[in-house]
């Protein structure tokens, strides 16, 4: 076999595995705009927020400690304890579940019935806040997040293909792991949808206010519950992509990236998100090893858009979306 | 509650009409300065099909969403199981039991026929948010044993054949089975039904007929419906409140209504025109 074969297959492979961290972001959004309509624009900063959390209270660091410091002339900032990852990931699901508590009382049952733009702006206006609320809580420095995932090359696979092809294929840990966490997150999120009550109840008030209010469901139960279930997919997002790069704030611009993948695969469809991802990492990551050299590289910040610009063209309504009729 | 209620008389058919489970008392509702229901009373006994007429634009479907929490009167009292009931959001009156219908359809057209009567059953469902998520405890059984409910509803509107098709794609008389099934699933106490006949040919009209009258039977469910076609309505209902301009004008038995002359001016034409 030819050796830009064997490159190509471990750059698909290492595609798929970018692709699905793209397409949890993207579950993130598609959860919000299917039950309630909105195109929530702070997803990449929930997931930047929910990292900053999980650090934080790991680390035990004092929130606000630079305003407190400030006004009381204190120099406090950390309270000097190293808090079990798994009793801080349970804590930041709390404080996400606040989170969607609080926005939806303050912000959008206010807006109910509102156009979908003012409901975009307003979470335009909320990532924005989100994400100066996190640096006076949490500080902007870039910070390490380590909550035990296993990290490095996997020596397995590498052994396997040396085998096969004389070559061993880098793949790295973290990436397999949040592939399996990102399959049962869509198994678990599906099954919930369609079997459970209150998934049920969610996809009720998704098709009917009117009808949903008369069968006993409690609208502003089911969003703060969805915002919730997205502030959890954030804080997944969040883990996988901390862990990777670091927490820092660029990380709320991976939500970009999440834009192209929804094109693909349709604003309404959680299965689409994923196929979405994956596309979307397998092919800019071989168009870059493919095309790439020929005009200079750098392919990979411009492909996605591309491909998205494309399908809108063609299929506005992505691969699974909901048909769009119009009726004359 | 006052000595009427506990009244039960049986009716020529042989079924039951029990004590009063619903009265409004002096409703009136407003929209800025417009007056749609005006001072106006009446009581839903157990167990009785209960009819509310009027021509078009009486304030009869502003009356229903007075009952179902849509609306919410600016005066008068709204008595409910012997309690006075206090402003309720529409969710928590239909999780106290009375269940409703719409003119216009409020199906969940996105879901299957099965889903739909499904989402009926939501208050009969008691386990939590985590027992759900996590498929533990309760939740399967409670599943299964209201899934048995909704397919004996199903087989008894006669919408087997279509359990599991998206209801987008069903034609308008068949929706309004569903959303009567779906309404029924909640087991009410009352089941207040929005112009069921509405839209619908003769034949259609006589099977919906035949359904309110089997469901009446069959269950004991107190309904109350709202109709403008009147010859439906007579034949349909034990009592008739007839409604024009947001007033009372009549409150009786059908041949007491139909022989009233202010409800036969209201809709000969004769006092307005």
């Amino acid at each position: 076999m030819p050796d830009s074969v064997i490159f190509g297959m471990e750059v698909f492979l290492n595609g798929l595995m970018a692709g699905v961290l793209y397409a949890l972001v993207a579950l993130g959004f598609v959860l919000i705009y299917k039950a309630s309509g909105i195109f929530n624009y702070a997803q990449g900063v929930m997931a930047l927020f929910a990292a900053l959390t999980l650090v934080g209270i790991m680390e035990g660091q004092v929130p606000f400690s630079h305003l407190i410091n400030a006004v009381l002339g204190t120099q406090v900032h950390h309270f000097g304890w190293h808090v079990p990852a798994l009793l801080a990931v349970a804590l930041t699901v709390v404080v996400m579940i606040a989170l969607a508590w609080i926005v939806n009382k303050l912000i959008f049952r206010h807006l109910v019935g509102q156009e979908p733009i003012i409901l975009f702006m307003a979470t335009i206006g909320l990532a924005y806040f989100l994400e100066g609320f996190g640096d006076v809580m949490w500080g902007a420095d870039i910070k390490k997040l380590d909550v035990g995932l296993p990290q490095g090359m996997n020596s397995a696979i590498d052994d396997v293909t040396f085998g096969i092809f004389g070559y061993g294929f880098f793949i790295d840990n973290l990436d397999i792991v949040a592939t399996l966490v990102a399959a049962l997150l869509v198994a678990g999120l599906v099954a919930f949808a369609q079997y459970s009550k209150h998934g049920r109840a969610m996809r009720a008030v998704a098709d009917d206010h009117q009808a949903a209010l008369s069968v006993g469901i409690s609208l502003n139960f089911i969003w703060v519950m969805v915002w919730s279930l997205a502030g959890f997919v954030a804080l997944v997002a969040g883990i996988m992509w901390g862990t990777k790069m670091g927490v820092q704030f660029s990380l709320s611009l991976i939500a970009l990236k999440a834009l192209p993948v929804l094109m693909l695969g349709g604003f309404t469809s959680i299965p689409g998100a994923i196929v979405g991802g994956l596309i979307i990492g397998v092919g800019e990551k071989m168009f870059e090893f493919a095309i790439g050299p020929l005009v200079g590289g750098a392919t990979e910040n411009w492909f996605a858009y591309m491909l998205a610009l494309i399908f809108l063209v063609f299929r506005p309504q992505g691969l699974f979306g909901e048909k769009i009729i119009e009726r004359v | 509650m006052n000595d009427m209620s506990a009244e039960t008389t049986v009716t020529a058919d042989g079924r039951k009409i029990g004590g009063v489970v619903m009265e409004m008392k002096n409703i009136t509702l407003r929209f800025g300065g417009v007056v749609a229901i005006k001072d106006i009373s009446f009581d839903i006994r157990e167990g009785e099909i209960r009819a509310i007429i009027g021509p078009n634009g009486a304030g009869k479907s502003s009356m229903l969403n007075v009952i179902s929490g849509f609306y919410h009167p600016q005066e008068g009292e709204v008595w409910y199981k012997g309690q006075k009931r206090p402003p309720m959001k529409p969710y928590q009156v239909a999780q106290q039991g009375i269940a409703r219908t719409f003119q216009n359809i409020a199906l969940f057209e996105g879901m299957s026929v099965l889903d739909n009567v499904m989402t009926g059953r939501i208050r009969q469902m008691k386990t939590g948010l985590l027992a759900q998520a996590l498929w533990k405890g309760r939740a399967e059984a409670e599943e299964v044993e209201n899934r048995a409910a909704v397919e004996k509803i199903i087989d008894f509107l006669e919408i087997q054949h279509i359990r599991k098709t998206p209801v987008s794609r069903l034609p308008y008389g068949l929706k309004k089975r569903v959303e009567l099934a779906r309404a029924l699933a909640a087991e009410p106490s009352i089941l207040l039904l929005d112009e069921p006949m509405a839209g619908m040919n003769v034949e259609e009209k006589e099977d919906m007929s035949r359904f309110i009258l089997d469901v009446n039977d069959e269950f004991g469910t107190t309904i109350a419906l709202i109709e403008h076609d009147m010859g439906v309505v007579m034949d349909l209902s034990d009592r008739v409140v007839v409604m024009d301009y947001g007033k009372k004008i009549g409150d009786g038995t059908p041949d007491e209504v139909r022989s009233n002359q202010a409800v036969i001016d209201a809709y000969l034409g004769v006092a307005h025109d």
